[in-house]
């Protein structure tokens, strides 16, 4: 995400707003209740860690507690409007962010980019709609006298190759983030460094400083 | 009607979408916060682009309810496609792709003791004339019965043919004398938490073992060795793992997961959903 020559220290000047405080919440919440998600399906999925630590009923109920609770943050975060304005520029893909999926080159700043890369926006709607599924498949796995056995079976099948997925996603987006120092910051303090902005996301950083000063 | 609107604006966006940087910043420092879809404004940014993030979330509900409906298909299809490579794969990988028909191991308490053929004992006592306790070398010595049948969770995972090899528990049964009072039998784990029943009539069925292999060897710790219950027409949370002893008992005792809302006639196909399975 970042240029490699950049570290956080020389980025001390004006700062911007980039998350509100719902939004922040949101992040944290959801995050906290994935990871207590892919810890106990660890547990529960793997067969040498799940001898090793056993007690699958609690185990379990961690794990579809965490898995019920995922989706409510996401939910009750719309009263934020700063959330609802960032989750309304995750849904929209404009024919820049089409661009900037295609391009080779896009991190170079030619193809600027808004309050969200397409790549975020990508990962956001996967994500989301990937908790979806596993809610729905979560749900009809653990209420058994619910669905016929044949279901049961289809969704054992689709909450494993979709919880891939998801922790797939889930490990890119740490990735991504760890690489980005700024955007760490972003995420913590609700603020970054203006100059930041105006290299990862141009579009946006116009929009909430106003063209950059031109030198002469 | 709402889609078809927006599609149309889309469109138009796209085709002035260039404009899009150069229109946007006077309007946009004024107002940061405003929504893309608000009133018409001349100076509103053009390109408000088309809602793919949420029709990627609607995708991906429809393709986990289709893949809920019809998964048993699909995960067959896909185990025999990803099965031969998983079996030439020399790094092990694949191994982790959540392909079917695989065990998953479950154990409801913290770490298992370990029993081998030395400190194993299975005890088989309650309401009957001869109470005997037998060594691992004692059940190896009974006649013994094979069977290759599916191991089904209820949870939907199914190992298919799997082949196991053990004593009858009938014939357990018979060897100590059940009295007339008895009625059911009590299965417990030496892991010291898990315990399970059965009814007389389902203990003496003929594929009910008290099972000394699977899958061609040893039963293994993981999979409830050195010796298990392996009650072949249903759901394998009866098949209680680390078996230690068995109690004839003159009335069903709920066992662990039924105490928490399983069935405790758990057939498959008839309960936990009652609906005819095809495959088993």
């Amino acid at each position: 995400m970042s240029a490699p020559d950049v570290g956080p220290a020389p980025e001390t000047g004006q700062t911007v707003t980039r998350f509100g405080l719902g939004s922040r919440w949101v992040h944290g919440l959801t995050a906290a209740l994935m990871i207590s998600c892919i810890l106990t399906a660890a547990v529960l999925y793997n067969g040498s860690i799940a001898v090793l630590v056993g007690h699958r009923y609690v185990v379990e109920q961690i794990h579809v507690f965490s898995g019920l609770a995922l989706p409510v943050p996401l939910v009750v975060g719309l009263v934020s409007r700063s959330y609802r304005d960032d989750t309304r520029r995750l849904n929209r893909f404009t024919s820049r962010d089409w661009a900037w999926l295609r391009s080779r080159t896009r991190r170079d700043g030619t193809i600027e980019v808004g309050k969200f890369n397409a790549g975020q926006k990508l990962n956001a709607s996967l994500s989301a709609g990937s908790i979806g599924a596993l809610l729905l498949s979560g749900s009809v796995m653990y209420v058994t006298g619910l669905t016929p056995l044949a279901w049961r079976s289809g969704a054992t099948f689709v909450h494993d190759w979709f919880a891939l997925g998801l922790g797939l996603l889930v490990v890119g987006h740490l990735v991504m983030a760890t690489k980005d120092p700024h955007a760490l910051t972003g995420i913590r303090t609700g603020r970054v460094p203006l100059r930041w902005a105006r290299r990862e996301h141009a579009a946006w950083a116009r929009e909430v400083a106003g063209d950059p000063p031109s030198r002469p | 009607m709402r889609e078809v609107v927006v599609e149309s604006t889309s469109l138009r966006d796209r085709v002035v979408g260039v404009g899009y940087v150069a229109s946007m910043s006077p309007w946009r420092a004024r107002h940061p916060a405003a929504g893309r879809e608000a009133t018409p404004d001349p100076d509103r940014p053009p390109d408000g682009g088309s809602p793919v993030g949420r029709r990627v979330v609607l995708g991906l509900l429809g393709l986990g309810a289709l893949g809920i409906a019809t998964g048993t298909r699909a995960q067959d299809a896909l185990t025999s496609v990803l099965a031969p490579i998983q079996l030439r794969d020399p790094t092990g990988l694949t191994s982790l792709l959540p392909v079917g028909d695989t065990f998953r191991f479950y154990s409801v308490t913290g770490s298992v003791p370990t029993r081998d053929a030395t400190s194993y004992r299975l005890t088989v006592d309650g309401l009957v004339d001869r109470p005997t306790t037998l060594t691992l070398a004692d059940l190896q010595g009974m006649p013994q019965t094979s069977l290759v049948r599916d191991f089904q969770c209820v949870t939907g995972w199914r190992v298919p043919e799997v082949h196991w090899s053990g004593v009858q528990l009938s014939r357990l049964l018979d060897h100590a004398g059940v009295q007339t009072e008895g009625r059911a039998i009590r299965l417990t784990s030496f892991d010291g938490t898990y315990t399970d029943s059965l009814t007389l009539d389902q203990a003496r069925l003929p594929d009910c073992l008290v099972a000394l292999q699977m899958l061609g060897g040893d039963v293994t710790h993981n999979h409830g060795g050195p010796v298990r219950l392996y009650m072949a027409p249903m759901y394998g949370y009866k098949s209680v793992k680390w078996l230690s002893g068995i109690e004839v008992t003159d009335h069903v005792v709920e066992g662990y997961w039924e105490h928490r809302g399983y069935d405790v006639d758990g057939f498959v196909g008839s309960s936990n959903g009652r609906e005819i399975d095809e495959r088993t």
